[in-house]
């Protein structure tokens, strides 16, 4: 396993997908920067600014709806750009840009692979999910099957996807604002627990995509300049951009072609990244936001179009991180590691779009790239605690608890409280995880969302066979595998146990754990000859009605 | 829903027409994306060698445009199901929806 499969690994891999800041330089100590007074007014401006949107999304989130759903009335192109904005990471901006400074051409193959799981869900996902669904996927899920166990498997399968996700933020965000703020660690994280409270409990759902929209078209727009300055600087020829980064790369011509990949490995990260994103609560839980299946479409096509245009901006970014930076004395730093000495960029490769932002717009524009690389961090998190808080008080409360029979008042008020709750669980977890090796916690959160969410969420909608007993015991199954093999294989086992060999060869333990979720998801809902079973099988014709025509769907509710 | 709509829904031609319409669209162009992703993969993992030719000639490489192809076809492919999809099947999902009424 070499090359580009083994930077992932290193680097965001592990730490997959989009949202994490998993890569290289945030996992060691990072040393405290001066404290940058450009990046720290303009985040504040940000922090001010949707501070007033919270308070007026505050005065019109009412009912449940309006909490978990910001009332169904989010248009299909703000709900594109909300969904992008989850994509858009720090970790997406920062780590790719990276890689693609370190690597070239990989990186280019890595956000591929981000991009393609989008297309497939507005295919086969997207319409239906959102002509069944109210406010979680599991009301998806357990759509024709028996709520108690089935929503208690959907909020396990949600809760551990946020509880790994929200780690990765906090000890990304910890790191990162050491490096660009000068603040320290735990100030920082204190800072984006205490924002994510707020946004969610006082503005729910609207506050929460709002936050979301602003920030994607800041980063688009701060993304989309700095590419444009990197062309500037070669008279907008890609070739002459590559001549150049190629003469002044270590690894030469080799930036231009991908590296050698494990074929199981690459398929494997294929398809966790196609079929998790499929199964993330954070992101599932945007297309109930929408007024009904026609905007839910509309939404992953700018979705697409915004993300694919990110990744090329990501792409030039990191080959103008080479051209301009590389050179520079200035920008470069002598570290020992390993016992080696090696010189690298200030604070890292990760650093790449951050100083870059420095070279081609001055302090003031670096100032406003930090600021913005914050605020990224910051609207992610109150997404994923919004979506574990309706896991807790829609799934768990008012259907398994109170049987559906919950009154909205006291549903809101369990899930601010959860809100809370997981604010100060994420505080407490990001101290605690700050000196700890969290590079697998993404990639497995991905894996997990692949394998547990997404096979019972797909076979409920597709498979007239599928069965309480089936779903509940196949996506445990695919959790358990998910981890099982996580814990086993080299992130883990190696990187973070101290083994010499991993027990299992491969990072990507996806092309195992979703086999096996379908394969024991099949075999049980078949053996089921229980009379629930039956039942189950025999709504599936209504189901499907609804799930193709919207007859009897939730719509958006009127102010 | 009520066994009545149901029953009108499902026995109603125009409903076997989206259902097969759109789920024939849904699967030949997943089916597509899907060859596009994979038939990248599996050259990365066997022929990357493929990837990483000159193109005409320059330091930009035929792996540069392959992937930018990538990139827009997923967006192309969107934008393919999403016209269909808001137009012709919306337009037959509202006379099924209007037909169950009566």
């Amino acid at each position: 396993m070499k090359s580009w499969m083994k930077t992932l690994c290193a680097t965001a891999l592990t730490g997959l997908p989009a949202l994490a800041l998993a890569a290289g330089a945030f996992e060691g100590d990072v040393t405290k920067q001066a404290t940058n007074w450009h990046a720290i007014i303009m985040f504040f401006l940000f922090v001010a600014f949707t501070m007033g949107i919270t308070y007026w999304a505050s005065r019109r989130t009412r009912s449940a709806s309006d909490f978990y759903t910001a009332g169904g009335g989010i248009t299909g192109f703000q709900n594109g750009l909300a969904i992008a904005g989850d994509y858009m990471s720090a970790a997406s901006f920062l780590g790719i840009s990276a890689m693609v400074f370190d690597k070239g051409y990989d990186g280019l193959i890595y956000s591929i692979g981000f991009l393609v799981g989008w297309p497939v869900i507005l295919f086969l996902v997207a319409e239906r999910l959102r002509n069944l669904g109210k406010f979680t996927f599991a009301d998806v899920a357990s759509y024709r099957l028996q709520q108690t166990p089935v929503r208690t498997f959907a909020a396990t399968g949600t809760l551990v996807v946020v509880a790994l996700y929200l780690i990765a933020q906090m000890v990304g965000a910890g790191k990162l604002i050491q490096l660009l703020f000068g603040m320290s660690y735990s100030s920082a994280v204190i800072l984006v627990g205490v924002l994510m409270v707020m946004y969610v409990t006082f503005g729910g759902m609207l506050a929460t995509t709002w936050v979301q929209i602003i920030k994607a078209i800041i980063l688009l727009g701060g993304a989309s300049f700095m590419a444009f300055m990197v062309l500037a600087t070669v008279g907008f020829s890609p070739e002459m951009m590559f001549q150049k980064a190629v003469a002044i790369h270590a690894k030469g011509a080799e930036i231009m072609a991908p590296g050698k990949a494990d074929p199981i490995d690459s398929i494997s990260l294929g398809l966790a990244l196609m079929f998790g994103t499929a199964g993330l609560p954070h992101i599932l839980m945007r297309f109930f936001t929408v007024s009904d299946a026609k905007e839910a479409r509309k939404s992953v096509f700018y979705a697409t179009g915004f993300i694919g245009y990110f990744y090329i901006l990501t792409f030039i970014i990191g080959f103008g991180a080479i051209m301009l930076l590389l050179e520079q004395p200035s920008m470069m730093e002598t570290v020992v590691k390993n016992g080696k000495e090696v010189t690298q960029l200030i604070g890292g490769s990760n650093m790449a779009a951050i100083h870059l932002a420095n070279a081609v717009g001055g302090d003031l524009f670096l100032g406003f790239i930090s600021a913005v690389a914050f605020a990224t961090i910051l609207a992610v998190v109150a997404g994923l605690a919004l979506s574990g808080a309706s896991a807790v008080s829609h799934d768990l409360y008012a259907s398994v608890i109170k049987k559906g029979k919950a009154n909205e008042a006291d549903e809101i008020r369990v899930s601010k409280i959860t809100t809370v709750v997981l604010g100060v669980v994420a505080i407490l977890l990001g101290l605690l995880f700050e000196k700890q090796n969290i590079a697998f916690m993404v990639g497995l959160a991905f894996s997990i969302a692949a394998s547990a969410n997404f096979p019972v969420l797909f076979l409920s909608m597709f498979w007239k066979g599928l069965t309480t007993r089936g779903a509940v015991v196949g996506g445990f199954i695919g959790l358990i595998s998910a981890v099982a093999l996580i814990v086993m294989g080299p992130a883990v086992w190696v990187d973070v146990l101290k083994n010499e060999t991993a027990l299992f060869p491969y990072k990507n333990p996806a092309i195992f754990s979703i086999t096996l979720a379908f394969v024991f998801t099949w075999l049980i809902s078949v053996l089921d000859k229980s009379k629930s079973a039956v039942e189950e099988k025999a709504k599936f014709e209504a189901q499907f009605v609804r799930s193709m025509t919207g007859i009897g769907a939730a719509g958006a509710s009127k102010h | 829903m009520n066994e009545d709509i149901l029953t009108r829904v499902q026995s109603n031609p125009k409903f076997k027409e989206l259902v097969h319409k759109r789920t024939r669209l849904g699967w030949q162009l997943s089916i597509l994306m899907l060859a596009i992703y994979y038939g990248f993969i599996l050259v990365l993992a066997f022929a990357p060698n493929v990837l990483g030719a000159s193109l005409s000639g320059g330091t930009t490489t035929v792996g540069i445009p392959v992937g930018i192809f990538i990139i827009i076809s997923a967006f192309v492919l969107t934008g393919i199901y999403v016209r269909k999809a808001n137009t012709e099947f919306d337009q037959l999902n509202q006379q099924i929806v209007e037909d169950a009424k009566q």
